[in-house]
């Protein structure tokens, strides 16, 4: 056997409070399409950062042509021949594609730029793709796959071997997902070893010569992709002991309570209906890019909808902004803790009080004790580990600041609890005592929607779950009947 | 160990410490011998002097020494005065020549006892006997902590430290005002204008003066809410928005007071910028104070102070959690553009006029304070007890090299430097804690 184009062995990451990879091995031949596969969170991404030198591996070695290689930055992976094509384009919006493609790496005579030679190289390699793109635009002004097309001819031009492609057809449509097939074929003819990260299934059975299945942080198969069918790699994605990581639940929802009705919003929610009944935990869920955080947003007033009702308890609301909807009585917890649930500069008592103030405040006043003392309840009940409550949220660790997002909303006695990927990036016991709290919520009458990727969560957790694909509703199934594979099928739609 | 304690001093009193080595620095450095005058000087010559003793006083036609006189008079037995001189040199002459008898003591000022005509007691006034002066004894203290120079200090930065008030609060939603040194003139203009055309000019009533007054701040206010309307409303840079405000508002001040200044103002118009009603304190001071400690309840007991540091802490935050954002911006750019029309109030009051030419730069100045006063240029955070630390500051570093008379381009490279040390020390501060 020939020595492998890559070769990554026993690669180990960890985050604050996570275990992104467990020592995972990937090799790569000449002339091979590699499809990486994984859930949401299973560490292909990062995986694919190490690779495109954006982090460093706590440990593991990496060997392009069996010599051993380490990077340090992005410029020694790309050194080493290799280009990674993220989800979103690394291209200058306002610079045309020779520009774009020539990048950090100008052809140059007496450090002036030699702008018909770069052209004609430009040219030479969209050639080679056989394709044709107005050379003049700005980026901007090319459509998603054209400017995939650049990306992939910046990679040509610095003469890698190694090309990694990240969800590279989310935004392309059925057309433009067969010439780029067309062009990958023509690559691996060119002896380009190429890394194809993708959820679809169907492109893989088309694409790919072999396939490489990632499950939190760890290699769990490794065939070639005659070898396998698509129930085994669902199952493989999926298969997970269950029990004992969900605390058990013991309500039966209610009547509805907040009824969503024809939303729509952008281009990410095209239309979506449901309700959620008392005491019940809904899951929305889906592949990134479903829609489904845009979904909730629309219904708390983050973003402008552009059609649909919101009714809670049999009553429309007139929702038109984040207030409208704390009015109401619906909160969120946003996807993103760090840029949108806090304030990471300020304290732990000015994040709680925030959404607090109306409540807390008197003659314009705010009641400090009142606010110390709601606040200190709080830490108790959900054990948030901090050195006092003027400590700075940023200072916290990741389970202890989004238990102090939740801390702020549950002070706010919401009756309609958004919680939009509460437990990402957050260890397990923190993870259980939010569990728990959200089905002591559930008892209380509240309603939860719990948007999750993580599909043991969503089994775990929910009654209901509720599937979305492109922005609509795929599919509705029962969390205790359902199988994994039966949501990941309605996810791949 | 040592470290970990050096950076949080720094950091809880990092504003402060400037402020205190520099008043250090100029009290070491200005130290000069001070003779006490008025009340205190007459006291502590009276102890020198005996009951029996005759005295006669010597003092200058001036306000000082004739307080020292009167004091002294009072504290010391009215027989034993034999005469008091109050004028020049050669009054003192005339009086001790034409007394004819027997004489102690001669009580002098610091001025008085230098005087020549005291200067050979024995042969120019035989009938005398042998006199001796008394005259207060020097000390030694800076000139810099003078109370009239602590107080000099205070009424030149009053202007900028109120409109420090309110970019403060706009720097801390993570924005900036330009506009605010146009405003000074805009305000300033505008009441003068107006008390010339409709209050009487020169024969203007108070209750007119104070209308004028207040409609040229509200004006200002307005300017201010339409700059902070076009930013919300369009997500404009600030610093875009304000740098036009300060063309149109500078403009504006120039077309209506075509480029003359106003000085047809009663005399009563001073008095905000040069009455001294409370404690002997200027009032613009005291304005200063009040306005402070209203503003620092604002910022740290209400709910609109906090919502004004979470706007600037993480505005997207801020919205999820129900804060009105776009109010906020609005109210601050309002209250900013208000407190830049009362401090062109307060220049009109000090000048007697009002002035297209008043507060150019001022947003420079003020802008200094507020960033050495150790708010962050990147929103979120700050205090408004720093700002006027910041001010005070500036004013500190100005005054003291007044006293030891450094030119006035030299200060001004000083001041850009504390600027940097302050905008450094502020970004190292940030790392460390994030």
């Amino acid at each position: 056997m020939t020595t492998p184009l890559l070769e990554m062995r026993g690669i180990v990451r960890s985050f604050p409070g996570v275990q992104a990879l467990r020592g995972v091995d990937l090799t790569l031949q000449r002339g091979e399409v590699l499809a990486l596969l994984g859930e949401n969170g299973a560490g292909k991404s990062t995986l694919m950062k190490i690779l495109g030198g954006a982090f460093a591996a706590d440990d593991g070695s990496i060997a392009i042509d069996g010599r051993p290689i380490r990077f340090r930055s992005p410029q020694d992976s790309r050194r080493a021949g290799i280009a990674v094509i993220y989800q979103e384009f690394n291209l200058i919006p306002g610079l045309n594609a020779v520009d774009n493609i020539f990048l950090g790496k100008e052809m140059t005579h007496a450090r002036f730029i030699r702008h018909t030679q770069q052209r004609r190289r430009a040219e030479e390699l969209f050639r080679r793709l056989g394709v044709v793109i107005d050379l003049d635009a700005p980026c901007k002004h090319l459509t998603t796959a054209q400017q995939q097309l650049v990306e992939i001819a910046r990679a040509l031009a610095f003469n890698a071997r190694i090309l990694v492609m990240d969800e590279p057809t989310a935004a392309l449509t059925s057309h433009e997902v067969e010439c780029l097939f067309t062009i990958i074929a023509e690559l691996r003819k060119q002896q380009i070893g190429i890394i194809y990260v993708s959820h679809r299934l169907n492109e893989i059975f088309t694409i790919a010569d072999r396939i490489t299945i990632l499950r939190d942080g760890e290699n769990v198969g490794e065939r070639p992709l005659g070898e396998i069918t698509r129930q085994e790699i669902v199952s493989m994605m999926v298969g997970r002991e269950m029990s004992g990581e969900f605390p058990p639940r013991s309500v039966t929802p209610g009547a509805p309570r907040l009824e969503v009705i024809g939303l729509r919003g952008g281009l990410a929610v095209r239309e979506v209906s449901f309700h959620v009944g008392r005491g019940e935990i809904l899951a929305l869920t889906g592949l990134i890019g479903a829609g489904r955080t845009e979904t909730v947003r629309l219904i708390f007033g983050a973003d402008r909808r552009d059609a649909g009702e919101i009714r809670l308890d049999g009553k429309s609301l007139r929702i038109r902004s984040p207030q409208d909807a704390i009015a109401a009585g619906i909160g969120l917890l946003p996807e993103d803790r760090q840029t949108q649930g806090l304030t990471l500069r300020h304290s732990v008592r000015e994040n709680f009080g925030l959404p607090n103030l109306d409540r807390l405040v008197r003659f314009c006043f705010v009641r400090a004790r009142q606010e110390r003392d709601e606040l200190r309840q709080y830490i108790d009940a959900l054990k948030i580990k901090m050195s006092g409550m003027e400590q700075v949220a940023g200072n916290l660790s990741g389970g202890n600041q989004q238990k102090v997002v939740l801390a702020k909303w549950l002070a706010r006695q919401c009756e309609v609890l958004i919680f939009d990927e509460p437990t990402r990036g957050i260890d397990v016991g923190a993870k259980y005592e939010i569990y728990l709290l959200m089905n002591e919520l559930a008892a209380e009458g509240k309603s939860l929607i719990l948007v999750s990727s993580e599909m043991s969560e969503v089994l775990g957790m929910a009654d209901r779950v509720l599937v979305m694909h492109d922005g609509r509703v795929t599919g509705e199934v029962d969390a205790r009947q359902a199988a994994p594979e039966e949501i990941l099928k309605l996810a791949m739609a | 160990m040592l470290k970990r304690l050096l950076f949080l001093v720094l950091s809880d009193c990092g504003v402060v410490l400037p402020l205190a080595i520099l008043c250090t620095f100029f009290s070491v450095a200005t130290l000069n011998d001070q003779f006490p005058t008025g009340e205190a000087a007459a006291r502590q010559v009276a102890v020198t002097i005996d009951r029996s003793a005759r005295v006669v006083i010597v003092v200058r036609d001036q306000s000082d020494d004739i307080e020292f006189a009167e004091h002294l008079q009072t504290q010391i037995a009215k027989p034993s005065i034999a005469a008091v001189v109050r004028g020049e040199p050669k009054d003192a002459r005339e009086t001790l020549r034409k007394l004819n008898q027997r004489i102690d003591v001669i009580a002098c000022t610091q001025q008085t006892a230098s005087w020549h005509s005291l200067a050979d007691l024995a042969n120019d006034y035989p009938a005398l006997g042998n006199p001796r002066i008394v005259q207060p004894t020097p000390y030694l203290w800076p000139d810099f902590l003078k109370p009239t120079n602590l107080r000099n200090i205070a009424s030149q930065i009053s202007i900028i430290a109120i409109i420090a008030i309110g970019m403060t609060m706009v720097i801390i939603t993570g924005g900036i005002d330009l506009s605010v040194g146009s405003l000074i003139a805009l305000s300033s203009v505008i009441a003068a204008t107006l008390i010339r055309s409709y209050c009487g000019g020169r024969d203007a009533q108070p209750l007119g003066v104070i209308a004028a007054c207040a409609v040229a701040i509200l004006l200002c206010a307005g300017v201010g809410l339409f700059t902070g309307a076009v930013i919300r409303g369009f997500d404009v840079p600030p610093f875009i928005v304000t740098l036009a405000m300060l063309l149109i508002g500078s403009g504006l001040a120039g077309v209506i007071s075509q480029d003359q200044s106003i000085n047809d103002v009663p005399s009563s118009f001073a008095w905000l910028g040069r009455g001294a009603d409370l404690f002997n304190l200027p009032n613009g001071v005291v304005l200063m104070i009040v306005l402070y400690i209203a503003a620092h309840i604002l910022m740290t007991r209400t709910r609109l102070g906090r919502y004004i540091y979470a706007v600037g802490g993480n505005r997207e935050a801020a919205r999820l959690s129900g804060v009105p954002v776009g109010r906020i911006l609005i109210l601050v750019y309002t209250l900013s553009g208000m407190l830049a029309g009362v401090g062109g109030i307060m220049m009109a009051s000090q000048f007697t006029s009002g002035s297209h030419n008043f507060g150019v730069t001022y947003e420079l100045y003020t802008i200094t304070a507020v960033v050495v006063g150790g708010t962050s240029l990147s929103g979120g955070e700050g205090t408004i007890y720093g700002t006027l630390i910041g001010a005070f500051t500036t004013a500190v570093i100005a005054n003291g090299m007044n006293l030891l008379n450094v030119q006035s381009r030299p200060q001004m490279i000083v001041l850009g430097f504390v600027i940097l040390g302050a905008v450094i020390f502020d970004s190292v501060r940030r790392r460390r804690r994030v």
